[in-house]
């Protein structure tokens, strides 16, 4: 089969967010960039349903402009057989679902694995987007993922609980934990990956749908009132009384 | 023109967060000098749906299909994007659910709207521009975002605007068919298995939360955690290296990585407060943070705290829960 994972460039998890001056961008200045951690499931289990066929390919895709191949080669180390980017500042949602819907138009992919949601944008849209564009079902975000020929197992998480789902490929599923457990390179993968193609392609027309005008940061917190651990009762009451939440 | 909001129901009720939404839909109509009409989904009764005029909506359509009862991705985008055609609607307010979201990003390319999720306030429309306010890097950043085009999709955050309430008021329930086939429910769940809540509160929808992390020692010790969440009436939740041991399951694991929770009351017990971890509790209104490391990170993002042991302090809270009831 061939899979198609959508890997997304993020700030690494310990960032502290700070913007532009203008607070229109986010300050990439100092910044780790790693590959958004949700999307690691998704490459990890390609790989793994790649094997376990012993046949196919797995692709990565990245809609990004040329400091995201670092973590391109990264994927490509974890065991993805080639990659592909679309080289365009990924614009916002919908530009980039264009993007995706575009490459995999034209490379007849089987499954298309996306993370749960980005954690920079934090958007949970990309994958619904997608599968809308190519008139596929997306399943998101799933737990789960097994294939049997062209019959794919998914447990989709819903709130309070969960639903076993099948699909037939071609679909897109959105993956978090507990799928799989993440692969890291070794060293003969980071070998392997430089000499893997990564093609380079341009983005299409479109435009995007929104804008961020401004970004800010969360209020600060007043700072932390301490209550003598030998007077935990009185906590209670502060609760009830004071900040009223119970 | 007007409003449509997606209300979901389960076992016969309106969801919380589908009140917030239908609040938040009327608000927009009356901002833009129309009427919210909402389209239900889920298990409901016509009584409960006929409600939803106390939150200032005009008139709820249902379709009873029952295949509609557990969420089907295909059907219910069809489903809404009819309701929306019908309705003409230029704004459609979901939740910010596994449920609103999914559907969200589908309805926006079927109708062609601009979209945002994660939004946390009612819009800013000056200027005729329409501006949401959403939560971006993990709950670490808010962005105020403009929606372009003629129709905007907004999915709302929970727990992010006051519920209206006006009592006694009801809306006219419609019953609604949108001519589905079964190839709208070809991704139909083969099964649905809901979480044992024995007789607790889901996380996603809970007002309280009592969460306990690696200072809890073994999952042997959680009835501390459970006596106090069970006298609160608060519903559980744990730190990922809790979840990733087995300690407790992986529903319950909240931050960057796990579920976003924004309760009125977070109570941590023996979490150190790793910045991934705050990322999925920050926006929590009331954060208490219970350690017996005075230096322990957590501490720089509560409002309340206490520096002690868990195994001391835990049993006191409940106690005193139980004085106050
Ligand atoms: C990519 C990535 C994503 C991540 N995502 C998440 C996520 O989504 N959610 C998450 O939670 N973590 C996440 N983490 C892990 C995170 O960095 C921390 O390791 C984790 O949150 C720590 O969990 P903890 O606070 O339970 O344990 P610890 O850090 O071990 O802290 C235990 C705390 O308990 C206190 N303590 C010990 N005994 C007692 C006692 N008897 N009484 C009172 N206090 C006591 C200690 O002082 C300490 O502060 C992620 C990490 C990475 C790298
Ligand atoms: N720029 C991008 N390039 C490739 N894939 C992306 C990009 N942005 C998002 N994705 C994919 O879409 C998923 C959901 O992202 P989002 O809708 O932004 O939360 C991510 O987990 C990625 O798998």
């Amino acid at each position: 089969m061939k899979f198609l994972v959508c890997i997304s460039n993020v700030p690494d998890t310990t960032t502290k967010i700070t913007f532009t001056p203008d607070n229109k961008e986010f300050n990439k200045a100092g910044v780790q960039f790693v590959i958004n951690p949700w999307d690691e499931y998704a490459l990890t289990r390609a790989i793994e349903l790649k094997e376990a066929q012993g046949a196919g390919t797995v692709t990565v895709l990245n809609v990004g402009e040329a400091d995201t191949e670092p973590n391109i080669r990264k994927a490509l180390a974890i065991g993805a057989d080639d990659a592909i980017r679309v080289n365009a500042h990924p614009k916002d949602a919908f530009f980039v679902a264009k993007q995706i819907a575009a490459v995999a138009k034209d490379g007849g992919y089987d499954v298309i694995l996306m993370g749960k949601e980005s954690i920079d944008y934090n958007g949970f849209q990309v994958h619904g987007m997608v599968g809308e564009l190519l008139g596929i079902p997306t399943v998101a975000p799933a737990m789960k993922l097994d294939m049997s020929g062209n019959t794919a197992t998914l447990e989709r998480e819903i709130e309070g609980g969960k639903e076993i789902v099948e699909v037939n490929a071609p679909f897109v599923a959105s993956c978090q934990q507990p799928m799989c457990e993440p692969r890291i390179p070794n060293m003969r993968g980071i070998m392997t990956a430089r000499t893997k193609p990564l093609k380079v392609v341009e983005a299409t027309a479109d435009a995007a749908r929104t804008e961020v005008e401004t970004f800010a940061l969360p209020p600060a917190k007043q700072g932390v009132k301490l209550i003598p651990a030998e007077n935990a009762g009185e906590l209670i009451r502060l609760l009830r009384n004071e900040a009223k939440v119970i | 023109m007007s409003v449509l909001v997606v209300v979901e129901c389960d076992g016969g009720e309106v969801k919380k967060s589908s009140l917030e939404v239908a609040s938040y839909g009327s608000q927009v109509a009356q901002m833009l000098g129309t009427t919210a009409t909402a389209i239900a989904v889920g298990e409901a009764t016509e009584a409960n749906l006929a409600l939803l005029g106390e939150q200032g909506i005009s008139k709820v359509l249902y379709d009873a299909e029952p295949r509609l009862k557990d969420f089907v991705n295909g059907a219910y985008t069809k489903l809404i994007a009819a309701a929306a055609q019908k309705e003409e609607a230029k704004v459609i307010v979901l939740a910010n659910s596994n449920i609103g979201a999914a559907v969200g990003s589908r309805l926006s390319i079927r109708l062609e709207a601009s979209i945002a999720t994660n939004v946390v306030e009612l819009p800013k429309t000056d200027g005729g521009k329409f501006v949401v306010k959403r939560g971006a890097f993990s709950g670490k950043a808010f962005a105020d975002v403009e929606l372009a085009g003629d129709r905007k999709i907004i999915a709302v955050k929970k727990n992010s605007i006051e519920a209206l309430h006006e009592a006694g008021k009801t809306a006219p329930v419609e019953s609604f068919s949108a001519q589905l086939t079964d190839a709208d429910f070809a991704d139909a769940p083969k099964e649905v298995i809901m979480q044992d809540q024995a007789g607790g509160v889901l996380l996603p929808e809970a007002d309280l939360v009592v969460s306990g992390g690696r200072g809890m020692k073994g999952p042997e010790n959680w009835n501390l955690i459970e006596d106090l969440a069970k006298a609160l009436g608060a519903a559980t939740a744990c730190s990922k290296p809790v979840s990733d041991v087995d300690w407790r399951p992986h529903h319950e694991h909240v931050g960057q990585t796990g579920i976003t929770v924004s309760p009125n009351l977070y109570i941590a017990c023996g979490i150190s407060g790793a910045i991934q971890h705050l990322a999925g509790v920050n926006s929590s209104k009331v954060i208490v943070v219970i350690n017996k490391d005075p230096e322990a990170p957590f501490f720089k993002a509560a409002d309340y705290g206490i520096v002690g042991d868990v195994f001391d302090v835990l049993p006191k809270l409940t106690e005193a829960v139980k004085q106050l009831n």
